[in-house]
């Protein structure tokens, strides 16, 4: 798998050894948490916040704004927690990371513990994980032989220990309160907000989450500093981002890019472009949640926040699934729809029935069945669904379901029994723009 | 109903998952995992014991293991074969791969053989997306996977016993993708029938 290093995957010039703490240390790993503990809590939070890392995991959220939530002098414990539930379609460079470099992920846990004044976090990793997380125990074993976990690390008066968490199959654990819910062993079932993690998270302490990914550039930034970071990237998209790339083309894989690469440039160049005999069909730059783009869309977009929100979609967590013209948008829909649909924890109306309402009406019409009216009624849906619940996966199935029909709406049609009006059903689609993605 | 009963290294190994959490229903998945690695699946009594060991109600026990599609609440075959289906998978082909598991073995997703040997299940996205097609076995990721990688391995895993502990992935060479294009016929093919392939099933 090849991956232009930029920033992150430090030590990948010895294959086979990238997880191992010595080769870690070989390359400057862990002189950034060194660094940190001779920090104030609040300058740390101040350098990231300057750096202005954002959120890897997809909502994108300011990560040292984040931190900053976290009262000062709390009663009870501060929590934190490394997202490393990664279940969005289309998306494995969390698994990646902690496959190969275990420890960037676990140095970054020990600066943002340090920032928060935190003594004990966690890893939740997704249940179906089983290899990075034999990955991962080997790399905290290491660490607490060589003193930089458990009491006064690194020589310090701060003690840090870490729980390995596992989940046991379930989408919505990867959000945020969904995966409070989880780590205290129940269902995982999203919170209302607010109290929003930081006032009131895990155990009912103050808790910050950030994405697997998010933690593992802490170091870097640590280290050299949020000015050399910031060199990175463009004006407001900062530093880099690991792309996970899946479908028909040359070679797939996880690729770190600096913010605003371009898009067809790094299908072209980097990805060695579609199989030989595919078209490009549309692209989902972000996991299946965010909305596609076609290839009109593809040509000039940036790859960082800005670029691809002015496109109507958004990087959420990097998720590249490309899509070839051998296959039909309803087939894509469909894929989708039974996804959400069995994801959804059921807690909210519109979202249970809604996606299955959605996979039901797509699944009529790619058997032949459904009508004009059944498009129709999926945009309707999608309207009653959209910011209309506890958190944002009926969102996730809204956009699709809306951008899949307004930019194939010929697929749709072609499938449908009985004539469907195009200038109709553009206009439908057309009322639903609102629930698609903006730019800023 | 028979009490559940663990082996005394099982038990010892859930009190120590228990100590990591300042809480101790927040033990509950690895207990858990534990169970099921013990007694191959979760049943009611084992929710109960669980319940009792964590301080919640079994109900608390057994809301959890049905929302979590990992734990199985009826014994399963000895190896689990969990095809991902979900959008980068299906791109690259893991119909194919699920339609010749389920003609090899003559089982539907959902089902085990008869012979106890083998569970077929559709799951949804792994994080295996850039070596689709893609399954789970037990614990262990097999990438890359085509019809006829498909065939040897349940060859080979028919002559072999589990190891609960082998998880490195398998990951095979990126398939000669020349015959890509003619891998989904299905919904293009019907659309310019009109459907009429489909009306007349």
């Amino acid at each position: 798998m090849s991956a232009p290093q930029i920033l992150m995957q430090r030590g990948l010039d010895r294959p086979g050894e990238s997880h191992r703490l010595e080769a870690y240390e070989a390359v400057g790993g862990y002189r950034a948490i060194r660094k940190a503990l001779s920090m104030s809590s609040e300058a740390i939070v101040e350098e990231v916040k300057k750096s202005g890392l954002r959120g890897r995991g997809g909502a994108g959220f300011p990560t040292g704004t984040k931190w900053s939530f976290i009262p000062r002098g709390s009663e009870s414990p501060t929590y934190l927690i490394c997202n490393s539930d990664e279940s969005e379609p289309g998306t494995f460079k969390d698994r990646w990371l902690l496959e190969n470099d275990p420890h960037a992920v676990l140095e970054g846990m020990m600066i943002a513990a340090v920032a928060i004044d935190c003594h004990l976090m966690f890893n939740y990793f997704r249940g179906e994980f089983s290899y990075p997380l034999a990955r991962w125990r080997a790399a905290v074993d290491e660490a607490y032989a060589k003193g930089y976990l458990g009491k006064g690390i690194f020589g310090s008066d701060h003690d840090l220990e870490v729980v390995t968490h596992y989940g046991a199959g379930a989408y919505i654990a990867g959000e945020e309160t969904g995966m409070i819910e989880s780590l205290e062993g129940k269902k995982a079932q999203p919170r209302n907000k607010p109290p929003f993690p930081a006032v009131e998270g895990l155990f009912r302490s103050p808790t910050v989450i950030n994405n697997t990914e998010t933690l593992a550039t802490v170091p870097w930034i640590v280290e050299h500093g949020a000015d050399a970071y910031a060199q990175y990237g463009t004006e407001k998209s900062r530093g880099t981002k690991l792309w996970s790339c899946s479908g028909p083309i040359a070679r797939p894989g996880v690729y770190e890019l600096e913010m605003g690469y371009d898009l067809m440039q790094f299908l072209e160049d980097d990805l060695g472009g579609m199989l030989d005999g595919v078209g490009l069909k549309g692209i989902i730059p972000g996991g299946s949640s965010v909305p596609v783009l076609t290839p009109d869309e593809c040509r000039g977009a940036k790859l960082d926040y800005e670029g691809l929100r002015e496109r109507g979609s958004l990087v959420g967590s990097g998720g590249f699934i490309v899509i070839g013209d051998n296959v039909s948008a309803v087939d894509c829909l469909l894929n989708l729809a039974h996804f959400y649909a069995h994801e959804s924890c059921g807690q909210c109306t519109p979202c249970r029935e809604g996606c299955g309402w959605i996979e039901q009406l797509v699944d009529k019409i790619l058997l032949g069945r459904g009508t004009e009216a059944d498009l129709a009624m999926i945009l309707r849906i999608s309207d009653l669904m959209a910011g209309k619940t506890i958190c944002a996966l009926a969102d996730a199935m809204a956009w699709p379901a809306v951008a899949f029909i307004k930019k194939y709406p010929d697929d749709f049609a072609a499938l449908c029994a009985g004539p469907v009006d195009m200038d109709a059903l553009a206009a439908e689609v057309g009322k639903r723009d609102h629930i698609l993605p903006r730019a800023s | 109903m028979t009490p559940f009963a663990l082996p005394e290294s099982a038990v010892a190994e859930v009190d120590r998952t228990i100590a990591l959490y300042p809480e101790r229903q927040a033990a509950m998945l690895p207990v858990l995992w534990t169970v099921q690695r013990e007694a191959g699946w979760i049943s009611p009594e084992a929710m109960v014991w669980v319940g009792e060991r964590l301080g919640c109600s079994a109900a608390a026990v057994q809301a959890v293991v049905t929302f979590y599609t990992m734990f199985d609440e009826r014994p399963v075959g000895r190896w689990k074969l969990q095809v991902c289906r979900t959008l980068s998978c299906e791109l690259m082909g893991a119909r194919a791969v699920i339609d010749r598991i389920r003609e090899r073995l003559g089982i539907e997703p959902g089902e085990t053989t008869e012979d106890g040997e083998f569970t077929l299940q559709e799951v949804e996205c792994l994080a295996s997306c850039g070596t689709a097609p893609m399954m789970q076995c037990n614990l262990k990721f097999y990438e890359n996977l085509t019809p006829e990688r498909i065939d040897a391995l349940l060859d080979e895993l028919r002559g072999s016993t589990p190891r609960p502990f082998d998880v490195e992935p398998v990951i095979y060479e990126r398939p000669d993708l020349d015959g890509y294009r003619a891998m989904f016929p299905r919904t293009l093919e019907r659309a310019r029938t009109g459907g009429a392939e489909a009306e007349a099933k």
